[in-house]
């Protein structure tokens, strides 16, 4: 069994809804770099697994999914 | 260190501060003081006491008992010390014929209406009444027995003038017998604590002290029993029971508190290793000589007969508990531990450290996840309360902790309080900032209930903002443009510490008309005008500061809305200077140190990320093990995995996840889910109900250390006695860690903390020696600030320039609707803490047998729920049953509790929402219903069902 899934989304989703209003950075980046910053590597995993399977998701968060770090396989 | 005692002189009155000194003759030594200065304490300085009775430095003078005259060359008359300036060239002194003459007679006069049975007093050999007898050569009382106060009869009867004893305070009796009517008490109430519940009433013989109304006692007054009325009494009028029980103390070990983030410092009076009482310090940075009911009183909990002090194990968590040797019960911990990590991989097992516990203690704690465990699963329960404030401050000022320290409060034109109750939470700090108000500085609290603040004796205007919970980021935007759009801003501070470019960008998207306070008033409920208002004044005033506390941090917007705070200091150039800055109110004692230390699962000590290559260095040199460059989990992180079942052991010292983290019964089914669970705390706390291993922790009182207040203040904290459970809490960390193959040889904390300055730059400057020299220090303390740094940012922010983020307001998805119509936010109150493990175990329960929601009368009336009737409170989470109590102090929608008894658990219905930047759990919206009820919930019965089965203690076999 994995990490709840709509938890890992819920979350993203909610880094989203704050970097979206943030000047600096494109938000998809932004949500990715918090994630590598404050996720744990399964955690990373499973979210990326969730979104490549295609779990519904803001358009933010399943880009940002492309920036994760996934760990070393 | 037995033998710690610093001489506490009373000067006599407070310390003035002038640019101006005066110089003078005292007595033929010649002295130089501040103007304003009072001729007692001048003399002082000189080393000459003269002797008083109404006057003590803790409060101003009020010159009434005429004991303290003295002659003073080209004055008329004998002026009393206490009240006179000095001035240039004064000469005085303290002693002619004429002087002890009237002393004397002064003395002779107070000593008639005083019983003299001084040698079984409570107060003998403590008491400056007997002192001053001596001190003026007393040796007759010329007045014949008469009218007086302290005989329960005379000749013709019982005597009127008479009053018995006031018992009802738990923690100190009031005998009017013995009072001399100098009012110290009486001005303590007022100056110091402020809250004026004392009284002289009468005049002349007839005046005598009294609490509230000729009705109450102390216990039914206005009296918040934070005890600086006994401290100042000179006799044995008003003093603590422990010292009628005990009686006088032999020595003192000084220390500091060890409940809230205030971090007072505290005098142990012992005898022997037991403990008289707890007298707070006049030399406490923090706190100057004043304590709230917690500290000075409530330390019973140490010897309460609940308290543990043997190793326990069990198989399940529904077995009894087996009482065993240390070395079963680690063996037992470590062996489990290990074989989770075989079959479920090194990430299977983490920690939990304490903000109760020392930074020494937290710093070994989170060292057993990096370097033992090679994961860094640790997180502390600071996630739960003051997690955003590390990610916001770091974010946009550099560090992660408040710029100011207490005193600069004294320097405040205006403080801006948000999401905060001082009385209760910081009761010092409160006191302080009372006195300020008192002096005139404003007030402006944004807080979804009127707390108490606003009811302050004798301050000016206070601007309430009863905002709708969750709706802190739009009210604080909504004050950001009123300052942009009237131009109130700092533009001089802005272009000089800021990027004027990025501000610009800020003042763009906060002139978004969605900002505008006209649409903020239909979230948050509070008039536009008013938010106009706020705004206005906090732009205003010369120096306005910021305290809040958890009423801002536990939103799932916790985190933006510290970033909107620091915008608001930043744009009105209110950081660097006394009286300004940004200042979190930390809950638990050491909240700011276990966070200092490295306990979050992404940070090493001193808040640095865990994959940065060069620190990792540093720690892998140090400990000599390879360390991870992933961050760990949080808690509530390690509670999903244990239910997705990879997350299979948990050491968690020294506190009750089960009852202060949000959602109970998902915690709940997370521990049992797990194969492991080690409890160390000084009871079987509701945590232990789901854990396999039990250690023993020690008191405060029982251990060496330090504490990290809110104003980044590491204090010492002293062992006064013998550890109970027969180690201090480090020294079980360094057993466990030894007994899964670390060899750590640590012998006293002092090794701990040098451990800890070798590797953090902003601590390279602290040691025990220097602590003991200086008695505190604030970090950054290295060369750069070898003596630490009060106040932060002076010159440029920590991060260069200070950054602006965008505070865009986003609805929290816990929202009312048809099933849960209100509104529940969580709070504190005064006599408890926290989860209350040790204040429900004092004799505090007097002020708070029980949690009770608050709810507004037309919200009850809908439900018809009278005052006190026993209701159900439910969320889509759970829900509980307490009482009702009906108050407007809540707005209609909003129903309020604490959360400080497990019978009641509230954290059952609060949910799982969390800040998207740190899982800061949302305790304070949860959307709820609130319906009459005639018994606890199913969950309440099966909770103490298994919590019942969980604490049974098989008897040892000796007995
Ligand atoms: S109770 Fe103590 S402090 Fe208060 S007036 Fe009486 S003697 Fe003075
Ligand atoms: S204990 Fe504190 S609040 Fe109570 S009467 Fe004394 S000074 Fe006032
Ligand atoms: S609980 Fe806080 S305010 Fe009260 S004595 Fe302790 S540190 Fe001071
Ligand atoms: S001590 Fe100065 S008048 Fe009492």
């Amino acid at each position: 069994m994995s990490h709840d899934h709509s938890k890992l989304i819920r979350m993203a989703t909610q880094m989203a809804q704050f970097f979206t209003s943030q000047p600096d950075r494109p938000a998809p980046e932004a949500v990715a770099a918090h994630i590598n910053e404050s996720w744990s590597p399964r955690m990373r995993q499973d979210f990326v697994d969730q979104i490549r399977a295609g779990a519904e998701a803001d358009p933010i968060v399943r880009e940002a999914a492309a920036f994760v770090r996934l760990p070393a396989a | 260190m037995k033998d710690f005692i610093i001489p506490d002189r009373d000067m006599g009155t407070p310390a003035v501060k002038s640019d101006v000194t005066v110089n003078l003759l005292v007595d033929g030594i010649p002295v130089s003081v501040p103007a304003g200065t009072s001729v007692m304490r001048a003399a002082a300085v000189a080393g000459i006491s003269v002797p008083k009775l109404c006057a003590t430095d803790h409060v101003s003078a009020f010159g009434s008992c005429r004991l303290c005259v003295v002659q003073i060359d080209g004055m008329r008359g004998l002026p009393a010390s206490c009240t006179t300036p000095v001035a240039e060239g004064m000469v005085v002194h303290t002693q002619t014929d004429e002087v002890a003459q009237v002393r004397k007679g002064v003395m002779e006069l107070y000593i008639s209406d005083h019983p003299l049975d001084c040698l079984t007093c409570a107060a003998n050999g403590d008491c400056e009444l007997q002192d001053m007898a001596g001190a003026v050569g007393l040796r007759e009382v010329r007045y014949e027995p008469g009218k007086n106060h302290f005989a329960r009869r005379d000749a013709e009867g019982p005597n009127p003038e008479y009053r018995p004893k006031d018992q009802s305070n738990p923690y100190f009796t009031f005998d009017p017998a013995k009072c001399i009517v100098c009012s110290r008490c009486v001005r303590a109430c007022e100056e110091v604590q402020g809250t004026f519940a004392l009284t002289i009433e009468g005049r002349g013989f007839d005046s005598r002290v009294s609490a509230g109304l000729a009705s109450d006692d102390f216990l039914s007054s206005d009296c918040v029993s934070c005890g600086a009325c006994v401290q100042v009494c000179p006799t044995a009028t008003l003093i603590e029971n422990s010292v009628i029980q005990i009686g006088t103390p032999e020595h003192i070990v000084k220390t500091t508190c060890a409940y809230c983030g205030v971090g007072c410092s505290f005098d142990a009076h012992m005898r022997g290793e037991e403990v008289v009482r707890m007298v707070p310090s006049k030399d406490g940075k923090a706190n100057h000589g004043h304590s709230c009911v917690k500290g000075r009183f409530a330390w019973g909990y140490a010897t309460h007969r609940e308290r543990q002090t043997q190793p326990m194990v069990r198989e399940r968590i529904t077995d009894p508990w087996r009482v065993v040797s240390w070395d079963e019960a680690l063996d037992f911990a470590a062996t489990r531990l290990r074989q989770a990590q075989a079959d479920f991989g090194r990430d299977s097992i983490g920690v939990i450290t304490s903000s109760r516990c020392t930074n020494e203690e937290t710093y070994l704690v989170q060292k057993l996840a990096r370097a033992v465990f090679h994961n860094n699963n640790t997180d502390t329960c600071a996630r739960v309360c003051h997690s955003p404030t590390g990610y916001g401050l770091k974010t946009t000022f550099g560090t992660s902790a408040g710029t100011h320290d207490f005193d600069s409060v004294d320097d405040t034109d205006l403080a801006l309080v948000i999401g905060a109750n001082p009385t209760d939470g910081h009761p010092v700090f409160a006191s302080r900032l009372r006195k300020r108000l008192r002096e005139g500085a404003g007030l402006i609290v944004l807080d979804p209930r009127e707390i108490d603040l606003l009811k302050s004796p004798h301050m000016g205007e206070g601007l309430h903002l009863p905002l709708r919970p969750g709706t802190n980021v739009a009210m604080l935007t909504a004050m950001a443009q009123v300052i942009v759009a009237e131009k109130l801003y700092d533009e001089a501070f802005i272009r000089e510490r800021c990027d004027w470019d990025e501000f610009l960008a800020y003042a763009e998207f906060l002139m978004d008309p969605r900002h505008a306070p006209e649409e903020v008033e239909k979230l948050a409920r509070v008039p536009a005008e008013l938010i106009r208002k706020a705004a206005r004044a906090y732009a205003a005033a010369p120096r306005a500061s910021i305290y809040y506390g958890l009423g801002v941090t536990e939103h799932s917007q916790g985190s933006t809305t510290v970033m909107a705070i620091a915008n608001l200091a930043m744009m009105t150039g209110n950081i660097g200077r006394p009286g300004t800055g940004v200042n979190p109110l930390r809950g638990q004692n050491n909240v700011q140190g276990s966070c200092d230390m490295g306990s979050f699962p992404h940070e090493y000590p001193g808040y640095r990320h865990v994959s940065d290559p060069e620190t990792r260095a540093i720690y892998e040199r140090i400990w000599g093990v390879e360390l991870s460059p992933e961050p760990g989990l949080r808690i509530p992180n390690m509670f999903d995995e244990a239910l997705a079942g990879r997350f299979r052991g948990l050491y968690c010292q020294g506190e009750d996840i089960v009852q202060s983290d949000p959602d109970t019964r998902h915690v709940t089914s997370a521990l049992s889910a797990m194969d492991i669970v080690i409890v160390q705390d000084l009871f079987l706390n509701e945590t232990a109900n789901y854990a396999h291993v039990f250690l023993p922790g020690s008191s405060f009182l029982e251990k060496n250390g330090t504490f990290t207040n809110a104003e980044r203040r590491i204090n010492m904290v002293r062992r006064a006695m013998t550890p109970k459970n027969g180690y201090e809490d480090w020294e079980v960390t360094q057993l466990l860690a030894n007994r899964m193959g670390a060899a750590w040889t640590y012998v006293h904390p002092r090794e701990i903390m040098a451990e800890i300055a070798l590797t953090t730059p902003s601590f390279s400057g602290v040691s025990y020696d220097l602590l003991e020299r200086e008695g505190s220090v604030q970090w950054p303390c290295n060369d750069k600030a070898p003596l630490g740094t009060p106040l932060m940012h002076i010159d440029g922010f920590v991060r260069g320039r200070g950054k602006f983020v965008h505070t865009e307001y986003v609805a929290t998805e816990e929202r009312t609707g048809a099933r849960f119509p209100l509104l529940l936010t969580t709070g504190r109150i005064l006599s408890q803490y926290n989860v209350g493990a040790q204040t429900r175990r004092t004799e505090n329960v007097v002020w708070h047998p029980e949690d009770i929601l608050e709810i507004h009368p037309s919200d009850a009336e809908n439900r018809g729920v009278r005052e006190g009737d026993w209701v159900r409170l439910a969320s889509r989470s759970g829900d509980t049953t307490l009482r009702a109590h009906i108050t407007e102090r809540v707005a209609p929608g909003v129903v309020y509790t604490t959360f400080h008894h497990p019978t009641t658990q509230a954290n059952v219905v609060t949910t799982d929402n969390s800040d998207w930047a740190t899982n800061c759990p949302e305790f304070k919206v949860t959307a709820v219903q609130v319906s009459p009820s005639n018994g606890p919930s199913d969950w309440q019965e099966e909770y103490r069902h298994h919590s019942d089965l969980a604490r049974r203690i098989l008897p040892t076999a000796a007995e």
